[in-house]
């Protein structure tokens, strides 16, 4: 993880992280999404790392999250990792310009992250601070080809080369990149456009908004294949298992961009063990997403249900994980 | 043209606790236009502002409120208050009280300040924004005055200001069913707004190349902004 760099650089890999490998590698992948902790506690990333460490090969960490205030993704992804966690910093254009984050991104990169995912951020007016100015400097589609552009070109947003000096040789930070799609918003049919924005701009992998209505994402995902885009990025379908009846009323109602089918909420309200009833619901649509042509591994976001992950994948079938080759 | 909306009755109060004399200035163009600070706006607000001559209400800090007598108040509109000629014919009435309560946008409060050094100038205005009215009471923001206008790539939709994000390469994955995410009921999706109508316009490839990040340098972000043009310049 902490490799040295002139290995990096030899590297057939672009970061050579672990998620990097083993999609190479043609694995159908499971990452997940861990929440950091809304005050200094350490014991929580490190309780939520031990819930996922081993059972998935990767993990998001979120970046002030439905813009509330918590521990920066930047830290939180360095202590996980120091659990034994490989993390996926999360990073949006809600709260810094372009100077902080390329400041955070080299931060990132020396403090052994290699998977950034780059996203818009949702609007503060969903979070604590609602009365906070956003920044917006750049879009996520400009985010992510700051980053390409840094690791490829070596060269910051400015145009000029990331070294000490004239005479130094450039050290780049060396991103996994990873972007979101949602193809549950609208329009519709510009959904795969934006995607194959993102992926020209430089995106390695996508990660989409959790899925409930497969019929609609199969169409977004024949879009996908008619434009060959699932051959040019890795794309993680993303799930969020449902707890509760109110709780999937309310993503349907008050979450924007979702569409959440009223069989499947039928399912968990006549369901005796509505908990039980969401795994299954969620083991169900793993399997259907693993035979989908162009689906090259899930997201996993359990929200604040991280301890139920292992139980997930193993019901699943994925499980044990596999190890990444050299 | 500019939107701007009258300030909650006791704020204004609040500043001219204390005052004797007072000049009720409206404008004669956009507030005038918006029905927030013209003629109408005038004869209303000093008349809510004699009824409750009083002024029995926190001053404003640092103003003292001597509690005693009413307030006169003297009404006028100008046709602009952001242009200085126009204050010509009001000097000697403005020179005759002690403050003078501007129904201009923040542009025209300003310069009466500068033109009256010695008299205190408040606002009885919440300036809003650049907009067009929509229909009957209701206007709508259209521009940020970004200074590099990129109308022209976006179908005469502006990113900057009709997205709640400024994105440049929306829409967002908030978007949905031409409505924003901020707030679903009230405000559309800007970039709902770009695609239909670049895709009426047959244009929509205008949108398969990302556009680059935008010089935020010409706004308010490289400092107060001021234009001089050597064409014009006189003399
Ligand atoms: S692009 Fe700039 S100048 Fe043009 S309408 Fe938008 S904010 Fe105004
Ligand atoms: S929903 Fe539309 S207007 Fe709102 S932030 Fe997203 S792209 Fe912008």
């Amino acid at each position: 993880m902490l490799a040295g760099f002139g290995m990096m650089t030899e590297s057939i890999y672009k970061s050579g992280s672990n998620l990097e490998k083993l999609l190479a590698a043609g694995q159908f992948v499971v990452t997940a999404e861990l929440g950091p902790p809304k005050s200094a506690d350490l014991e929580m990333i490190k309780t939520k790392s031990g819930y996922l460490r081993g059972q998935v090969d990767a993990v998001n960490i979120t970046d002030n999250q439905t813009a509330i205030v918590r521990v920066s993704s930047l830290a939180a992804a360095r202590l996980a990792l120091e659990q034994g966690v490989e993390p996926v910093m999360q990073m949006t254009c809600r709260d810094r310009n372009r100077l902080a984050m390329q400041a955070d991104i080299l931060g990132a990169y020396l403090l052994g992250i290699r998977n950034l995912v780059c996203l818009s951020g949702d609007h503060q007016c969903f979070g604590n601070h609602p009365t906070a100015r956003h920044v917006y400097d750049l879009d996520s589609i400009q985010l992510i080809q700051m980053v390409r552009d840094m690791r490829d070109r070596k060269i910051f947003a400015c145009g000029e080369e990331i070294k000490n000096s004239a005479k130094a040789e450039a050290k780049e930070p060396r991103m996994f990149i990873g972007a979101a799609a949602n193809p549950f918003a609208d329009p519709f049919e510009f959904r795969v456009i934006r995607l194959e924005k993102k992926i020209a701009a430089g995106a390695d992998f996508i990660q989409t908004q959790c899925i409930y209505d497969m019929d609609r994402f199969k169409r977004w995902m024949d879009m996908v294949r008619a434009r060959g885009l699932h051959q040019r990025c890795k794309i993680l379908a993303g799930l969020t298992p449902i707890k509760t009846a109110g709780m999937a009323r309310y993503m349907r109602d008050k979450v924007a961009g979702i569409s959440l089918p009223q069989a499947l909420i039928d399912r968990i309200e006549q369901s005796k063990e509505p908990k039980t009833e969401g795994i299954r619901i969620c083991v169900e649509q793993i399997q259907e997403l693993r035979n989908m042509e162009g689906v090259a591994g899930i997201h996993l976001m359990a929200i604040e249900w991280e301890h139920k992950v292992g139980e997930i994948i193993g019901l699943a079938g994925l499980l044990p994980r596999p190890t990444p080759p050299e | 043209m500019i939107v701007a909306e009258q300030k909650q009755i006791d704020e204004i109060k609040g500043y001219l606790a204390g005052h004797r004399r007072v000049l009720v200035l409206g404008c004669g163009t956009c507030v005038t236009v918006c029905l927030a600070g013209g003629e109408r706006e005038v004869a209303t607000l000093a008349s809510v502002l004699r009824l409750g001559g009083g002024l029995a209400c926190v001053p404003a800090p640092g103003v003292r409120d001597s509690g005693e007598g009413k307030l006169e108040t003297l009404e006028n509109t100008i046709e602009r208050q952001c242009d200085a000629e126009f204050f010509d014919p009001i000097r000697r009435q403005a020179e005759s009280c002690d403050a003078i309560l501007s129904l201009a946008c923040g542009v025209g409060v300003q310069l009466a300040a500068r033109l009256f050094p010695n008299k205190p100038v408040y606002p009885a205005l919440n300036t809003k924004f650049m907009g067009t009215n929509e229909a009957g009471g209701k206007w709508q923001e259209n521009c940020l005055a970004c200074g590099d206008c990129k109308l022209g790539v976006f179908g005469g939709v502006c990113p900057v200001t009709r997205c709640s994000k400024s994105l440049s390469n929306g829409p967002c994955g908030g978007s949905e069913e031409g409505m924003c995410e901020v707030d679903p009921e009230r405000i559309e999706c800007g970039w709902q707004l770009i695609y239909d109508r670049l895709k009426a316009l047959g244009k929509l490839e205008t949108l398969l190349a990302a556009a680059p990040p935008r010089d935020w340098s010409k706004t308010h972000s490289g400092g107060p902004r001021r234009l001089s043009r050597e064409d014009v310049v006189q003399g």
